[in-house]
């Protein structure tokens, strides 16, 4: 009655025992760019497939399946169980990407650009409106299996590597690892002070990946003395890296981002365990929409006249801008305060995307300051970037 | 299936020691009892010919530590075979949770309504509502937490199919969720027949929201007092409902109306999954044997207040409730009161200990609403 090793694949032969009408999921009511793309036939075409580590197509899709659509923003749909699946799901994430990524063709070549010196200006936000700047990225460890897919014993493995490599910073990085399971509660209302603390994912698109499993196991958070770089570990991906401060001086924040990341690349590198890239992709993230630099460089920043603006989204647009809520991607804006951040991911580099925020900013900024004295802006508007 | 994790193929490499998940510091539940390190390093190696592993029938307990109002078994089956495969973890757990059950024990199965006594006259100033559900799974199809949606829409192809023919009395029609209209959707609210999807972290972890609500539907008869759930945490969930106290007609309709969809089930040669040692087989370990839960809604304001009340619930073999549901808290003083157990007593068994003992209850809340004392009236353990 049992089966031995490796049994990766049973379950998903036994589904091709139905036809692919009846596995087919019922995406009529949905709107995500999975949606968009996924036919019966191509799902036919590729649903008998998996790769090295045994992630199958269903597993690509399901958070797409059980999360239609979401109000504020257009979801992905599909996720990345391991490097590998954007090759063997290709024909369903090339074209994913593509509508993702502003056209972004299989051919295209994808440019890595983290040094901070080619960053111009970005050290004068005007602090009055703009009340912190932050900059992300992910990171995924070569030789692992990705967040949706991973098991406790890969993901501890990625936990053990990163406190080696995190523990080891010294000048401004110097800091503290504290692991989820372990945090006393005195550590954990610090944390949460400070807007450190990542929680459990509440938002279906992350659950119904898969990704929330064994919380809190091999999940934890360093950050520097000085609370202006922070990594999380195991959430959404294997790093998340982050660099921030209150006011307006993206520069530095930048600065600080790329030199502490190039140094944890190091490390890892030396442990034989660089980070997932190629030179099509750029850096691997477990959510196609993070592909590329995986970056999000963005501020909160008061814009209460702007926002309320008939042109404040098509502005957006052309600035190659996105607005969230100050809770983050599922949230709305609370008090005109907006978390503006770039749209793009892949197919330019870290230093232009940061070069986009920091001027678009600093334009809507002189756009609120004229709107509060009764000024028009539309001799501002600027053209499609 | 679900999340990857339980074809992992990956996960061969690291030791067991490396995999074996942490449940030393917040769990309390069966699972976290009785999976020790050297029975998952013997467990891990193994999966049913469905493909459902041992991580895959974990999950939900690593996930969800432990629940503040009841004691929660953290495993599910994902077919009729996990039963068998994962013995080593299943057995020690059914037998702690139903009353030491043996794994050499057999089951009795009675659904032979006649042999219940009284039941007709709860008082019905107290008690507003008389229910009895219970599950059954489909033979030859996986089960919620692993079934793909080819195998969840077959098993609701059948079921309507074996609804359509009941008549009379139950009589009745079935509305998948996906394509109900709004009309429909606000009459099923508030006939309180509705079931949403799941929010309860015990069964989003192991995979029984997936896809929603594709394949998921409710039939009810034109009485509205005969019910039918496809594919939400079971297969089938049957549940016979109406006001008032009247707990001997609702298990007449219930025992009625299962064996007559059981029937034609049989017909289409999909019989219900049952063995003579575990009963009817179904997602939960607690739904094992009967899968019968008979319950009242019932108003026991100073009950309830008594510190004699959970001693007097155990003495009974009942369990408390909120009216929400299972992991709800008693708003009011209102109280869904049922059986505690599921396996090792017949059907017939266990409605009659919910019968005798809601009537008890409401005597000894007559007598605390009058400042009597309820020593003289406290039972025997049954």
């Amino acid at each position: 009655m049992t089966t031995i090793m490796p049994f990766g694949n049973t379950h998903n032969n036994f589904k091709l025992n139905y036809k692919v009408e009846d596995e087919f999921p019922d995406l009529s009511k949905h709107n995500n760019h999975m949606a968009k793309i996924l036919t019966k036939e191509l799902y036919g075409k590729i649903r008998d497939r998996q790769t090295p580590s045994g992630y199958t197509l269903d597993d690509v899709i399901q958070t797409g399946v059980d999360n239609p659509g979401h109000p504020f923003i257009m979801t992905v749909g599909c996720v990345a169980g391991d490097e590998e699946s954007y090759e063997v799901f290709k024909e369903l994430l090339d074209p994913v990407i593509s509508d993702r990524h502003g056209g972004y063709k299989p051919s295209d070549k994808h440019k890595t650009d983290l040094n901070f010196e080619n960053l111009k200006g970005g050290d004068d936000l005007d602090p009055n409106y703009v009340l912190s700047s932050r900059v992300r990225t992910g990171r995924s460890i070569k030789g692992f299996t990705l967040p949706p897919h991973n098991s406790r014993g890969e993901r501890r493995a990625i936990e053990k590597l990163s406190v080696e490599a995190l523990t080891s910073l010294d000048g401004e990085f110097k800091g503290k690892y504290y692991p989820l399971k372990s945090m006393t509660d005195a550590e954990q209302e610090q944390l949460i002070s400070d807007h450190f603390l990542f929680d459990k994912p509440v938002s279906p698109l992350l659950t119904c990946a898969g990704m929330a499993r064994d919380w809190p196991d091999g999940r934890g958070i360093m950050h520097n003395d000085n609370k202006t770089f922070l990594v999380w570990v195991n959430e959404e991906d294997h790093l998340r890296v982050i660099s921030m401060q209150p006011g307006g001086n993206m520069r530095e924040v930048f600065k600080r981002f790329c030199v502490g990341l190039q140094k944890i690349e190091e490390i890892f590198k030396k442990h034989n365990h660089g980070f997932m890239w190629n030179e099509h992709l750029g850096y691997i993230l477990t959510c196609p929409s993070n592909l590329g630099t995986g970056l999000r460089g963005g501020v909160h920043v008061k814009l209460p006249k702007l926002s309320t603006h008939a042109k404040f989204d098509e502005i957006l647009t052309r600035l190659r801008l996105q607005k969230r809520g100050t809770g983050g991607v599922d949230t709305a804006s609370v008090g005109g305060v907006f978390d503006i951040s770039n749209a793009d991911r892949l197919g330019s580099s870290e230093v232009a995307q940061v070069q986009l925020v920091v001027d678009g900013v600093k334009l809507m900024v002189e756009m609120e300051k004229k709107l509060e004295k009764g000024e028009a802006i539309d001799s501002m508007i600027p053209a499609q970037k | 299936m679900p999340f990857g994790d339980a074809h992992n193929q990956v996960k061969m490499k690291f030791s067991s020691e490396e995999e074996y998940p942490d449940l030393s510091n917040q769990h309390n539940n069966h699972m976290a009892k009785y999976l020790t390190p050297a029975m998952y390093r013997q467990l891990r190696e193994r999966a049913t010919p469905n493909g459902f592993t041992v991580d895959g029938v974990i999950q939900t307990g690593v996930d969800n530590p432990g629940h503040p109002f009841i004691m929660t078994v953290g495993c599910v089956a994902g077919d009729e075979e996990t039963y068998e495969v994962f013995k080593e973890l299943l057995d020690p757990v059914i037998e702690d949770r139903h009353g030491g059950y043996k794994p050499s024990d057999k089951h009795k199965t009675d659904l032979t309504s006649s042999n219940l006594k009284g039941g007709d006259d709860l008082d019905p100033d107290y008690v507003l509502s008389s229910r009895v559900r219970t599950g059954r799974s489909v033979r030859g199809f996986c089960l919620p937490p692993h079934c793909s949606r080819g195998e969840r829409r077959a098993v609701e192809k059948l079921s309507i199919e074996a609804l359509a023919s009941l008549s009379g009395d139950l009589n009745g029609k079935y509305y998948a969720l996906k394509n109900m209209t709004d009309a429909e959707q606000q009459q099923l609210i508030d006939d309180h027949f509705l079931f949403d999807k799941p929010v309860s972290p015990l069964l989003l972890s192991s995979g029984m929201g997936r896809d929603w609500p594709d394949a998921r539907g409710i039939w009810h008869n034109d009485n509205k007092t005969f019910l039918v759930w496809v594919n939400e945490e079971d297969h089938l969930r049957v549940i016979s409902m109406q006001k008032g106290g009247n707990m001997k007609e609702v298990f007449n309709r219930f025992c009625t109306g299962l064996t007559k969809i059981e029937t034609l089930f049989k017909e289409r040669n999909h019989a219900f999954m049952w063995n003579e040692h575990l009963g009817y087989v179904l997602t939960c370990p607690s739904n094992l044997g009967t899968g019968l839960r008979a319950g009242v809604h019932v108003k026991l304001p100073n009950m309830s207040k008594n510190a004699k009340f959970e001693e007097v619930l155990k003495k009974l073999r009942l369990q408390k409730r909120g009216t929400g549901g299972v992991d709800t808290a008693a708003v009011g003083g209102v109280f869904d009161i049922s059986n505690a157990d599921r396996l090792g007593f017949s059907e017939v068994e266990l409605v009659q200990m919910v019968v005798d003992g809601v009537k008890l209850l409401v005597e000894m809340e007559k007598k605390l609403e009058k400042g009597q004392s309820i020593d003289d009236i406290m039972p025997a353990q049954k």
